[in-house]
C-alpha cells in the first residue's frame, strides 16, 4: 500500500518547510526511520524521516522548493505497486512565492469589475467619493438630505454637520418622487371606514356647525377623583367625570339633548351619551345609556367595558346607536383643544383636551391650576349660540364644583 | 471644607489609610527622616514609627521587590518612587511581578499595593527626568493606572488605590504638589475608573488628565472668551480602567474631541482614547479627533525649547479651531 510522505511540522511554529536537499531519490529503497530529506523550517534545518518501508517512488517537491505543513511531498510504495494518481497529485509547493502573487492579477480579470460598495452612498452618481463627516452622514440620512447636492465647507470640501443643517431640507419634490417610487398600497375600505366616511361627510357638509370653546379649572374635580380612587376599587378617570357632568348638564339643557330630523327636532327626555373610542380601523361611539342616572362608579365600569368591547370589535348595534349627545376626548394624546365633527343625527359633541397645569390669576395672585379646554360643536339648526353657551356654563359649574353634579 | 495643597491631600490620604488599616505601610527613598523628597510623607514617621515608614537605600528594583513580597504575604505596601523616571530601574518588579501575580497564581497570591510618585516633566530637569510614563503602565494588563489633577481627586483616589486589591500605579506631579484646592473635612473616596467633567460645555470635548487638566481649563476659558466656543473639559482621572462611557457621552454631545496629554504621541493615552471614540461614537463625529501631546522628542533642557515641547493652550486652541471648522 502506498504511503504518503507529508511535510511534517518539525517545529511548534512551523507552517511550511523548504526541502533543502533530498537525501533519498526516486527509486531508492527506504526503511522506516531513514532520513529522506533535510528540511529548513522557520528555525533550523531538520530531518524528514520515512514513516514506512518501501521504495521512494515519487518526489513531488524538489530541492529548494517549499511545501506547506501537511502537504504531500513524496510517495513511498512497493517497487511495482500502482500508486495511481498520487504521483500526479498537484503538490502544494511554492518554489518561490510567485505563483500566489501571479494568481491575484489573474483573478482580477477585466470581467471582475470592482464590487459595488455595499455601504450607503459613499459616492455620487459619477462614482466619485463624497467626503462627509460621520455625523454629517447620519444627519443627512435622518433628514433625507442628498449629500451629492450639498457643498462641503470643511477641509478639502468635507461636508460637515452645519452644511447638512443649512442645506434645503431635502428637495421636497425629489423626496415625494422617492416615496412614489417606493410604491403604494391600495387598501379597500372596510365597512367601518365606509361608514365613518359617509356619516362624517353627512355631518360637516350639510350641518351648519359652530363652535364654542371654554377652559375649565379642574383642580377640584381632579382632587375629588384622587380621593375617590384612593378609596374605591373602581378607578375613575377624568373622562368618566366629564361624561357624568355632561350627562347631568344635559338633563338641565334639553335643548342640547336632541336630534335633527329634517322636518322636526326630537328632544330626548333621557340622556344617552355617545363616547368616541379609537379602534384599530377608525373610531366608533358606544353609548352609555341613562348616563345622567348612573353613578360615577357605574359610568367608569361601563365606559371601560364598552371601550374594550369596541376595540375587540364586539359591540352590538344597539350598543353604538341611539346616543343623544357625544363626548370625544383626545387629552390622552396631549391635544390641548380640538373641534370634533358632529355625529348625526345628534346635535352636539364636546371635544375634550388635555388636563394641563397652567398659571392662572386667582384671587389676585398667580397660581398653577390644572386646566382643561373643551370645544362644543353645535348643529345650528338645533342649538343656538346662547343655548350652547348656557349648557357649557352648567358643565363648567359641575366640573369646577363637582358637588353641583348632584345638586 | 478646607483649601489644601495636592501634597497635603496625599499626606492626608496616607495618614488616614494607615490609621484605618495597620497593614498599610510606606516605603521608599527619603520617606522617613527627610519626610519625603516632596514632603508628601511629612509627619508620618513621627506618628507611625520606622516599622511602617521605611527609608530605603537608593535601590529601586530592590525596594519595589520588597514591596511585592510584602503584598504577597498580606500587607498593603505603598511604594514611593522619588520620581517615575527612577522607577525604570524597578519596572521588572512592577510589570513582571506585581502585575502578573494575581493572574499567574489564579488569585491565590494577593497583590494589594500602590506604586506612587511624581511623573512627567517639572522644570528644566532635562530629558532623563522629564518623562510621562502612563502609557507604559496602562499597556500592562493587571495594573490600574491613576493620574489625579486636583487635591480632591488626589486624596480620594489614593485612598481608593490603597484599598484596591490590585497593584495600582499612581502618578502624581512635581508641578502639581503645590496646587491648592478644596477638600472636604469628612472622609470620602473617589472610585477608580471614573472620569470627571471639570467644566461642562457643548461645542468640543477636551479630554485630559493630570497636569493637562490645567492646560485644558485654561484653554477652555480662552476659547470661551476669544472664540465663543463652549468647551467641555473631561478629566480621565483613571487611565486604566478607562471610563469609556463618560468619554462617549461627552463626545456624543459635542461631536468633536481634542485629547491632551503630557506624554509622547506615539502609542500614547490619546491613541487609545481615539480608538474608543471612533468605535463607540463614530456616527457622532463631525471632525477627526485631534491630539495635543509633548513634542515627539526627548525633553529639551533649554527653557524656551522645553516650554515649546510641552502641551500648551495655544496648541489646544489651534486644534479646537480645526475640529470646530473655525478657520
Amino acid at each position: 500500500m502506498a504511503t504518503k510522505v507529508l511535510m511534517e511540522a518539525l517545529s511548534p511554529t512551523m507552517e511550511e518547510g523548504r526541502i533543502a536537499q533530498w537525501l533519498k531519490h526516486e527509486g531508492d529503497t527506504v526503511t522506516t526511520g531513514d532520513v529522506l530529506a533535510e528540511v529548513e523550517t522557520d528555525k533550523a534545518v531538520m530531518e524528514l524521516q520515512a514513516r514506512a518501508d518501501g521504495v521512494l517512488r515519487k518526489v513531488l517537491v524538489g530541492d529548494g522548493q517549499t511545501a506547506e505543513v501537511g502537504s504531500l511531498v513524496a510517495v513511498i510504495a512497493g517497487a511495482d505497486e500502482d500508486i495511481g494518481d498520487l504521483g500526479a497529485a498537484a503538490p502544494k509547493s511554492k518554489p518561490e512565492k510567485q505563483p500566489e502573487t501571479q494568481a491575484t492579477p489573474a483573478a482580477a480579470s477585466p470581467t471582475a469589475a470592482p464590487a459595488a460598495p455595499a455601504a450607503p452612498p459613499s459616492g455620487d452618481a459619477a462614482g466619485e467619493r463624497i467626503k462627509a463627516s460621520p455625523l454629517a452622514r447620519r444627519v443627512a440620512s435622518e433628514r433625507g438630505v442628498d449629500l451629492a447636492a450639498v457643498s462641503g465647507s470643511g477641509p478639502g470640501g468635507r461636508i460637515i454637520k452645519r452644511d447638512v443643517e443649512s442645506a434645503v431640507p431635502a428637495a421636497t419634490g425629489a423626496a415625494r418622487a422617492g416615496w412614489a417610487d417606493e410604491g403604494y398600497e391600495d387598501v379597500p375600505l372596510s365597512q367601518l371606514r365606509k361608514t365613518i366616511a359617509k356619516r362624517l361627510t353627512q355631518s360637516l357638509a350639510p350641518i351648519p356647525h359652530f363652535f364654542l370653546t371654554a377652559e375649565f379649572d379642574m383642580e377640584r374635580a381632579v382632587e375629588a377623583r384622587e380621593e375617590l380612587n384612593a378609596r374605591g376599587d373602581v378607578k375613575i378617570s377624568v373622562n368618566d367625570i366629564v361624561i357624568k357632568a355632561v350627562a347631568a348638564a344635559l338633563r338641565q339643557h334639553r335643548a342640547c339633548n336632541a336630534w335633527w330630523q329634517d322636518d322636526h327636532i326630537r328632544y330626548f327626555n333621557d340622556v344617552h351619551l355617545s363616547m368616541a373610542v379609537a379602534v384599530e380601523e377608525g373610531l366608533i361611539t358606544p353609548v352609555i345609556r341613562h348616563a345622567d342616572r348612573k353613578s360615577l362608579r357605574e359610568i367608569a365600569t361601563e365606559a371601560r367595558a364598552l371601550a374594550e368591547r369596541a376595540r375587540a370589535r364586539k359591540l352590538k348595534p344597539e350598543e353604538y346607536t341611539g346616543g343623544t349627545f357625544s363626548v370625544s376626548n383626545l387629552g390622552m394624546f396631549g391635544i390641548d383643544e380640538f373641534t370634533a365633527v358632529i355625529n348625526p343625527p345628534e346635535a352636539g359633541i364636546l371635544a375634550v383636551g388635555a388636563l394641563t397645569p397652567k398659571p392662572v390669576a386667582l384671587d389676585g395672585t398667580v397660581t398653577v391650576r390644572r386646566r382643561m379646554r373643551v370645544t362644543m360643536s353645535c348643529d345650528h339648526r338645533v342649538i343656538d349660540g346662547a343655548t350652547g353657551a348656557q349648557f357649557l356654563q352648567t358643565v363648567r359649574l359641575m366640573l369646577e364644583n363637582p358637588l353641583a353634579i348632584v345638586w | 471644607m478646607a483649601t489644601i495643597t495636592y501634597r497635603d491631600a496625599l499626606n492626608q490620604a496616607l495618614r488616614e489609610e494607615m490609621e484605618r488599616d495597620p497593614n498599610v505601610f510606606l516605603m521608599g527613598e527619603e520617606v522617613g527622616v527627610y519626610q519625603g523628597a516632596y514632603k508628601v510623607s511629612r509627619g508620618l514617621l513621627e506618628q507611625f514609627g520606622d516599622r511602617r515608614i521605611v527609608d530605603t537605600p537608593i535601590a529601586e528594583l530592590g525596594f519595589a521587590g520588597v514591596g511585592v513580597g510584602a503584598a504577597m504575604v498580606g500587607l498593603r505596601p505603598v511604594i514611593e518612587f522619588m520620581t517615575w523616571n527612577f522607577a525604570l530601574l524597578a519596572i521588572d518588579q512592577v510589570v513582571n511581578s506585581a502585575a502578573k501575580m494575581l493572574y499567574m497564581s489564579n488569585g491565590q497570591i494577593p497583590m494589594p499595593m500602590v506604586f506612587r510618585g511624581p511623573g512627567g516633566a517639572a522644570l528644566q530637569l532635562a530629558a532623563q527626568h522629564s518623562q510621562a510614563f502612563e502609557s507604559w503602565y496602562a499597556h500592562i494588563p493587571g495594573l490600574k493606572v491613576v493620574a489625579p489633577a486636583t487635591p480632591y481627586d488626589a486624596k480620594g483616589l489614593l485612598k481608593s488605590a490603597i484599598r484596591d486589591d490590585n497593584p495600582v500605579v499612581f502618578l502624581e506631579g512635581e508641578m502639581l504638589y503645590n496646587v491648592k484646592g478644596e477638600v472636604p473635612d469628612e472622609e470620602y473616596t473617589v472610585p477608580l475608573g471614573s472620569a470627571d467633567v471639570k467644566r461642562p460645555g457643548k461645542d468640543v470635548t477636551l479630554i485630559c488628565h493630570s497636569k493637562t487638566v490645567a492646560v485644558a481649563l485654561k484653554s477652555a476659558e480662552r476659547l470661551d472668551g476669544e472664540l465663543g466656543v463652549d468647551a467641555e473639559v473631561l478629566d480621565l482621572r483613571t487611565i486604566r480602567p478607562l471610563d469609556v462611557p463618560a468619554i462617549v457621552e461627552s463626545v456624543q454631545k459635542t461631536n468633536r474631541a481634542v485629547i491632551i496629554e503630557e506624554g509622547w504621541p506615539f502609542c500614547g493615552i490619546g491613541a487609545q482614547v481615539v480608538d474608543e471614540i471612533q468605535r463607540e461614537a463614530f456616527d457622532y463625529l463631525d471632525a477627526p479627533i485631534l491630539r495635543v501631546t509633548q513634542a515627539d522628542v526627548p525633553m529639551p533642557y533649554n527653557k524656551q525649547l522645553e516650554r515649546a515641547a510641552k502641551p500648551h493652550p495655544e496648541q489646544v486652541i489651534d486644534a479646537v479651531r480645526r475640529v470646530a471648522y473655525l478657520d
